[in-house]
């Protein structure tokens, strides 16, 4: 019989997929179903005064409205789902995050009440009605400006901003340090972006009031430690509480996150209401409702002896954990651990601190704060080999742990607070198969001198790394034979694309001598199967799937017991296969499986005492750690030395997963993890500015990458088998996005070698390569990369030529008739005084118009010259504030006017996105100036329009 | 409110709707075919595409009042669980979907291209593609896959007494 398991098997959920029929969760649809809508911060630090929800609660539509204060004793903080790893010293500062704002918003996007209406399109329009009091603080949004003695502190229980601080060792890097022929320094900086599944998070709960149980679904990767928080918050007991993760589109790391605000009221709402509710995230709240990774700054240095050997390493880091922290330190440990790799580093010190900022919550990301240490480490190398003149491939292999040095323990502690050991790997032929794929001795020899001499400039990057998978601390899996022969596998971790329909079904069939199809899986149903914790860590193929194995074996052996004691033979005569169990040597003497699992539970008579009924089992699996995947990824670029474009000529990946439970998967998720680490090091970012105001929350501003800009993979596997579990398998889930950074790094800086552009910050963008490119030309130091220099939101400028007199013109302005008529969208606007008054209504690109409340305060005026404006905006699309000055001068035959504004935006109309913003309020200054002029000509003045908003 | 009529999947459908309900969920919640997903409703991702009239329309960027007396084909009215359509055949064969999120909006982009492109090249597959996003595959074997259709497609109907 051939084995199913290393096969390529067709997926079992696919045809569901791809007709359509595939429930997710927004697919829910119930009877007498409402919706709900929330209300969030538009700012990113605040004190939260009153929420008054009458008017909201008033509109046709509405059933309720909730704030913090009407959830009573239910409101509470969340969990800390993540304690710090028993490191000695470990400092590690709690704060939790909050169903619905209480007192104080911390970041952008918190919600602040919730709405819950016939439609949704109803509940959004009550949030429009709900009056928030909100005093605004300053935001602290930079890591280093967070910490500074006088930062606005976030939570004003702690007396700083430090969320935690760690300092891990193995020997003496002073000591290595005295003795090394060459240190190298840099200062690195890492950013990270939106997880941005393609299916935003979702919420449907259903109580029912009789049975009182409460049924969930939930766009979660945790379906049963959902459901045992939820039914404590509940208090109900665990067995009346059903969390449903159906089919989810897409994790990558945040949904594994609890308890969001979200997951904690619907359901509340639900029972509170007596009728199912459903939440459905919309793009631009997934910005900043779901969690995200970002920003680490690192001060690293490498000490190395003569021959390139790793003599020690120091790593100084700080870590953005965002406004809570409820996730605890899994991020920068992971960085601090997976900075080692491959390589044998015997002096280590690493320090980092966590530092809360008014931004987002920050929690795994595909790749878990893995990229950012294998960034500092790869770069660190590429560093040490140009300084000492080493060949990049030459001192990655000189400092490699050895095939015999396994199990490798680098004495400090990892994520799952088990000391860092390696259990297997064999990293040289990786980077031998790599440099041999991508052609690495030819290109440097041939290829790129040739490009050269031809103008272009073409680069190769090659580098190595390890990942930590398959972490504890257990999973189980249920394997039930029906009397009709189907086979039924429970197990709790939920599927986000990763294939376990079809990998689990691979290995049960493969123990019960079954084809892959007929291995009906149920997966994430906590009615179902209701022991184990998620799928993350890239661990479910490999902690699921030893439970599946063990499970499956058991069964196994039941039937062949049951078969022997039918047949009166030993049991070592039964085989099994083609879905019977059948004496060896005379295959027509047997039963099928059905047949077993009937005889297996008889109604009548009697049997041995200590007989299980039934042809079922169920196993556990915990792994005694986790077990290290590696791989090496090695590409070729072009580079532009004047447009800054990159394209990627080849990538190849050689990938040690342990054994490939099924080989299509295992390169599905390369891809798909490699396309990711693209996005982070080339398309993607975050950007908040100083208001901790996101700027590019949509799809529009915020890039991911398509398929023209994700090239072809080229595939290349090792096996090292994992001694640590049965199957021998390790993740692979994040292992394509992990060292995709520093590899874009490496190559694009081999490309422009000779220019002086050294790269130590990622992401790049064309843009920023352009400034590195256009820096390098000029003599002297590269300034400080960019990720931290964030803008003002808005910035206006510009002049404009009138025909009138300075004075005309300067009564013209200051007219509110006239500027009613010539601001695009205004209402009203009366003038009291120095003071306007009025109502516009605004709409910007897909955020379509909705009414603004306008204040304009007319100050330093010198009649006929000059004035300024502090102008406020507010209305539910967010807020728009500054000052404005406008300066009037003759300019022969009429009058110039120049102005410039500064405006703070905040809002929904912050988040569509600095390029939109910027055309629209460009847009709209040159409508109004040249509807100003067309009114000064009505009032008899001649202009001669030269300028133009610029 | 204001009365709507039009084909769905070959279905004629009477309702009175909000004239600003958009056509995604007027076909996810009120005709119930969940099979057109949601991701961003500002017309970037892709994964909401129907045909309207026989070409692909982001149903996310038009009210359904404005489907008036059209012709509207969701991936329900491609194969169906045990008779899959070619191009969600090679979409199994290649594996080119693993969330399978994105995959009904991009199927219903590819129908009109590939009629309108019975032989496409990678880079043309490439670009077909750009208007869609998938975060789980990396779009190579969704290449693969559209590449694989053509050719079966071809195939089928250069073969006597094909149906299609
Ligand atoms: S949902 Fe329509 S394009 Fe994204
Ligand atoms: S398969 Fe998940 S988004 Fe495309």
């Amino acid at each position: 019989m051939t084995r199913l398991v290393g096969q390529p098997v067709k997926r079992n959920e696919d045809a569901r997929l791809l007709t359509g029929r595939a429930q997710f969760v927004d697919d829910v649809h119930l009877p007498g179903m409402l919706h709900a809508a929330f209300l969030r911060s538009e700012h990113a630090h605040a004190r939260l005064r009153a929420v008054d929800l009458s008017r909201a609660r008033q509109r046709p539509g509405v059933i309720a409205a909730f704030a913090a204060d009407d959830l009573g004793d239910y409101w509470a903080p969340g969990p800390l789902l993540v304690p710090p790893p028993p490191i000695p010293d470990l400092v590690f500062r709690h704060a939790p995050q909050v169903p619905l704002a209480r007192g104080k918003l911390r970041y952008v996007g918190e919600p602040i009440a919730v709405v819950i209406a016939e439609s949704r399109y109803v509940a959004e329009d009550a949030l429009a009605d709900i009056i928030v009091d909100a005093e605004p603080l300053p935001a602290v949004v930079q890591l280093e400006a967070a910490l500074a003695p006088d930062a606005p502190r976030i939570h004003e229980q702690l007396d700083s901003n430090v969320a935690a601080h760690a300092l891990q060792t193995t020997g003496s890097y002073a000591k290595a340090r005295a003795k090394a022929h060459r240190v190298i320094k840099r200062r690195f900086h890492y950013d990270r972006g939106a997880s941005a599944a393609i299916e935003n998070r979702g919420v449907v709960a259903a109580w029912d009031a009789s049975a009182e149980e409460m049924t969930i679904w939930d766009t979660t990767q945790a379906p049963i430690p959902i459901r045992n928080g939820l039914a404590a918050m509940l208090g109900l007991p665990e067995s009346q509480v059903r969390v449903i993760a159906p089919f989810v589109g897409g994790g990558f790391g945040p949904k594994i996150m609890m308890f969001y605000p979200e997951e904690v009221v619907i359901p509340w709402a639900a029972r509170a209401i007596g009728r199912p509710v459903k939440w459905i995230e919309d793009r631009r709240e997934n910005f900043t409702a779901t969690t995200q990774e970002r920003s680490q700054i690192h001060d690293a240095e490498i000490a190395l002896a003569k021959d390139g050997r790793i003599l020690g390493v120091h790593d100084v880091f700080l870590h953005d954990t965002g406004a809570y922290d409820p996730y605890g330190l899994t991020v920068p440990i992971n960085s601090q651990c997976t900075l080692l790799g491959p390589y044998k580093v015997p002096n280590y010190s690493s320090e980092f601190t966590a530092v809360f900022t008014n931004t987002p919550i920050v929690t795994p990301v595909r790749g878990a704060g893995r990229q950012h240490g294998v960034f500092v480490m790869e770069r660190l190398l590429d560093l040490a080999a140009r300084e000492l003149g080493i060949d990049r491939l030459e001192i990655r292999r000189r400092n490699f742990i050895r095939p015999g040095e396994f199990p490798y323990d680098h004495k400090i502690i990892f994520q799952d607070f088990k000391p860092l050991v390696y259990d297997s790997g064999n990293y040289e032929p990786a980077l031998a198969k790599a440099s041999a794929l991508i052609g690495y001795d030819r290109f440097v020899r041939e290829e790129q001198p040739r490009a050269r001499s031809e103008g272009r400039q073409l680069g190769i990057g090659v580098v190595a790394y390890v990942e930590g998978t398959g972490i504890g601390p257990y999973e189980g899996a249920r394997v039930t034979v029906e009397p009709s022969g189907r086979v039924r596998l429970a197990t709790g971790v939920g599927t986000q694309g990763q294939g376990h329909f079809t990998s689990f079904a691979q290995i049960v069939a493969d123990q019960l001598g079954v084809g892959p199809d007929e291995v009906h899986v149920v997966t994430g149903d906590t009615r179902t199967f209701s022991w184990g914790t998620g799928t993350f860590a890239s661990r479910g193929a490999v902690v699921a799937g030893s439970a599946c194995h063990a499970a499956a074996a058991a069964v196994r052996e039941k039937a062949i017991a049951k078969t022997a004691e039918l047949l009166g033979v030993k049991p070592k005569h039964v085989s099994i296969g083609g879905g019977r169990v059948y004496l060896e040597r005379d295959p027509s003497k047997g039963f099928t499986l059905g047949e077993l699992a009937q005889k297996a539970n008889p109604l009548r008579g009697g049997v041995t005492p200590g007989t299980e009924p039934g042809l079922e089992a169920t196993k556990y699996f915990g792994p005694e750690r986790g077990s290290t995947a590696n791989g090496v990824h090695a590409m070729i670029v072009e580079v532009d030395r004047e447009t800054a474009q990159v394209e990627i000529k080849r990538y190849v990946v050689v990938h040690d997963c342990g054994t490939q439970l099924n080989p299509m998967i295992v390169e599905g998720q390369i891809h798909g993890g490699v396309a990711f680490g693209i996005g982070n090091a080339f398309y993607e970012q975050l950007v908040f500015d100083d208001g901790g105001q996101l700027l590019n929350a949509s799809f529009m501003d915020y890039l991911l990458p398509t398929a023209l800009d994700v090239p072809a993979i080229e595939l290349g596997h090792v096996e090292t088998p994992s001694p640590l579990n049965p199957l021998g398998t390790k993740g692979v889930g994040e292992a394509g996005a992990i060292p995709t950074g520093a590899l874009f790094a490496q190559a694009v800086e081999n490309a422009l070698a000779g220019t002086g552009v050294e790269i130590t910050e990622i992401p790049l963008s064309p843009s920023r390569l352009f400034t590195l490119i256009a820096d390098s030309r000029r003599v002297g130091p590269v300034p400080a990369a960019a990720p931290s220099a964030r803008g003002r939101a808005l910035c206006l400028e510009g002049t404009y030529d009138f025909g009138g007199s300075p004075g005309d013109v300067y009564a013209l302005l200051l007219d509110p008739r006239v500027l009613a008529s010539v601001m695009p969208g205004t209402k009203r606007l009366d003038r009291n005084g120095d003071r306007y008054d009025g109502v516009l209504d605004v709409g910007i690109g897909p955020v379509s118009a909705a009414e603004f409340a306008l204040e304009v305060v007319v100050a330093d005026q010198i009649v006929g010259e000059q004035y300024a404006m502090r102008i406020e905006a507010r209305g539910k699309l967010g807020f728009v504030s500054g000052t404005a000055r406008v300066r009037l001068a003759s300019n022969g035959a009429g009058t110039r006017m120049s102005y410039s504004a500064e405006l703070q935006v905040g809002g929904t109309i912050a988040a569509v996105g600095q390029r939109m913003l910027d055309s629209v309020s460009k847009a709209m200054s040159a409508q109004a100036l040249k509807a100003l002029e067309r009114s000064l000509r009505a009032r008899g003045a001649a202009s001669t329009p030269t300028g133009a908003a610029s | 409110m204001q009365t709507l009529s039009l084909t769905v999947n070959g279905r004629r459908i009477e309702r009175s709707v909000e004239p600003r309900l958009l056509l995604s969920d007027f076909l996810r919640h009120d005709v119930e075919l969940t099979g057109t997903h949601v991701g961003c409703e500002h017309g970037v991702c892709g994964a909401c595409t129907v045909l309207v009239d026989g070409e692909a329309v982001r149903s996310c960027l038009m009210f359904a009042v404005q489907a008036e007396a059209a012709r509207v084909d969701t991936v329900e009215s491609l194969g169906s669980e045990h008779a899959l359509h070619p191009l969600q055949e090679a979409f199994r064969d290649a594996h080119a979907l693993q969330c399978g999120f994105c995959t009904p909006g991009m199927l219903m982009t590819l129908v009109p291209f590939l009629r309108d492109h019975p032989s496409p090249g990678e880079l043309e597959i490439r670009h077909a593609l750009s208007g869609n996003l998938c975060r789980c595959t990396g779009y190579a074997n969704i290449v693969k896959a559209v590449a694989l259709a053509a050719e079966r497609m071809r195939e089928a109907g250069a073969a006597p007494g094909a149906a299609e």
